[in-house]
């Protein structure tokens, strides 16, 4: 059953567009990625579903209500975690989401032990009294997405959730939001711009100058590509590649001392070259094509990072000179 | 619809009175602006300005200085709403199922609270220049300065609403708050002030404000000191609060 849909969306600033007539769903309990490059038109679908920012056409609604006439009954139902740190770095991280609980109307009985729930649930509770500005990057974000489901909401939304965050914190942050549709029946519809992390979702869509341009399971899209590669080392290169033209009809060739084979399912094929040249393989290794091969194959270019843009260095800078200013007061 | 207008307005005022309580460094530093002004300004002024008004210069100028309290004060508060834009917090309340309104109300009510603590510090220092105070003369200029710092808290709302990012606070401190203190009769009778100047006088709300204190502060009636009566004060400020809140809540309420 789809929670969210959109229809036929649109969202125009001055000349550009955008988000270009976009459609898709989301089921229930599922985890939806929304990949592309930075100003692909994620940020802005997400403050469409989020109420913040109204379309120029078409509709999206969350749960049966409409984004934009029942924008108060859409609110009750979502949480967020922005891009940019929502956290308030002068409370400490009881107080974030004891505020947060109280905005959201959970009754006051209930307050302090959801709160303090969702505090465990992130690792955080030794550390509830402490002001949030002593936190580190992956706290901050654990704390983000704690205090987005203190009020139980159906539909999470993580926009760029692991960006700035080093390798470790950012698989932590995965492990923990990963187990969100199952252990709390949420939804989450994330963006991002990692393509090893769009791996998590059952369903990804692939959006570039606001428009959908592929939409699937990781695995669907990836055959978009073509089939996986696979690489082999023999004793003998020469006979055995011989030997799979002949009893396999592969087309085998070798490159740089293995080899090369490519072919549409690499895993039901490695146990036939293993029964077909027997003793002679020294080593296996398949390839299966990643999101990026997807995404060059669509667009012509390759998915990366990209530079932080100017107002987040300018944003940073100050934050770092309040820092220092409060620390020397 | 009044539940949860309520329950944010209180989630707002809690968490810029903890933020307050906690800052202490911060509340020196203002406090410390309008004692300098006091007695740096007053006591040097005192010697110079001929006190033909039945009253030194450094008395003359307590009102005044009551106002600067309140008026800086107010605006730093509500203007943390820029802070807020500019650091984030402000989203988490805009995509709440609260009301935004009650965003601006509860900013113009912690900024009053905010305000009004200051105004009694500054009363404290009353005896130190002289000036005798009856304590209704004290609750009066307190419940005045209330008045005051609500009024012009929702105006540094509506100033905030206008502007998205940290770089425009020098703008509003040299081109809004300090016109504001200068042209509010605080140093001197808006009625010695040029005519176009004194026009300008009138349009700002810290005057009536400076001068209902002024009212309140002196018990014998100095006729020559007072510029408006208390009756025409009171009504500018009540009118004008309502006023800056409503439009301060409707600007804010206005979907980006």
């Amino acid at each position: 059953m789809a929670i969210i849909s959109v229809e036929n969306l649109s969202r125009a600033f001055a000349r550009t567009k955008a988000v270009d007539t976009v459609s898709f769903s989301v089921d229930a309990e599922s985890i939806f990625g929304f990949l592309g490059p930075n100003g692909a038109g994620k940020t802005t679908t997400i403050n469409i579903l989020c109420t913040l920012l109204a379309p120029t056409e078409g509709r999206a609604s969350i749960d049966g209500q409409d984004c934009v006439h029942d924008a108060a009954s859409v609110r009750e139902r979502i949480g967020i975690v922005f891009q940019d740190n929502t956290l308030d770095k002068e409370l400490s991280a009881y107080e974030n989401l004891w505020f947060h609980a109280k905005l959201y109307r959970v009754p006051r009985d209930e307050r302090k032990i959801r709160v303090e729930e969702a505090l465990v649930f992130a690792g955080l509770i030794d550390r509830r009294n402490d002001p949030v500005k002593r936190f580190s990057g992956g706290m901050k974000r654990r704390l983000e997405v704690a205090r987005a489901i203190v009020h139980q909401p159906k539909v999470l939304f993580l926009d760029e959730p692991t960006i700035g965050l080093d390798p470790q914190s950012r698989s932590s942050l995965w492990e923990f939001i990963g187990q969100l549709p199952k252990t709390r029946g949420v939804t989450i519809f994330m963006t991002t711009h990692y393509l090893d992390e769009a791996e998590i979702c059952d369903r990804i869509a692939i959006i570039d100058h606001g428009r959908i341009i592929a939409e699937g399971t990781p695995d669907e899209l990836k055959k978009l590509v073509g089939g996986d590669v696979i690489y082999l080392k023999t004793t003998n290169n020469t006979a055995a590649i011989q030997m799979l033209h002949d009893s396999l009809e592969l087309h085998a060739e070798e490159r740089e001392a293995e080899i090369f084979i490519s072919t549409s399912r690499g895993d039901a094929c490695i146990p036939k070259l293993i029964g077909a040249l027997a003793d002679s393989v020294v080593s296996v290794r398949l390839q299966r094509p990643t999101l990026n091969d997807v995404f060059l194959k669509l667009t012509g270019r390759a998915m990366r990072e990209e530079p932080v843009s100017g107002s987040d260095t300018v944003r940073e800078a100050v934050r770092s000179y309040r820092k220092r200013f409060e620390r020397g007061k | 619809m009044i539940t949860p207008f309520f329950s944010a307005v209180s989630v707002v005022v809690m968490r810029e009175l903890i933020k307050f309580v906690r800052e202490r460094g911060k509340l020196l530093s203002m406090i410390a602006r309008p004692l300098l002004w006091l007695f740096l300004v007053g006591s040097g002024m005192t010697r110079m300005v001929s006190s033909d008004m039945g009253m030194p210069y450094i008395q003359f100028i307590f009102p005044g200085i009551v106002g600067m309290t309140v008026l800086f004060s107010s605006i730093f508060s509500s203007i943390s709403i820029i802070w807020d834009k500019e650091f984030g917090f402000m989203k988490e309340m805009l995509v709440a199922p609260v009301p935004r309104s009650a965003i601006v109300v509860g900013k113009a009510l912690s900024g009053t609270a905010v305000s009004t603590v200051q105004a009694l510090i500054i009363l404290l220092v009353h005896p130190f220049i002289g000036l005798d105070l009856s304590l209704g003369q004290a609750v009066g200029i307190l419940l005045l300065s209330a008045l005051l710092a609500f009024c012009l808290s929702s105006l540094g709302i509506l100033i905030a609403t206008f502007y998205e990012s940290f770089e425009s606070f020098s703008v509003i401190m040299n081109f809004i708050v300090m016109p504001m203190f200068f042209l509010s009769g605080a140093m001197y009778p808006v009625r010695l002030l040029p005519d176009a100047v004194a026009m300008l006088s009138k349009l700002n709300p810290l005057t009536y404000g400076v001068d209902a204190l002024k009212h309140l502060s002196f018990r014998q009636p100095h006729t020559t000191v007072f510029d408006f009566t208390l009756m025409l004060d009171l009504s500018v400020l009540v009118i004008c609060s309502f006023v800056f809140v409503i439009i301060g809540a409707l600007a804010f309420e206005r979907r980006k």
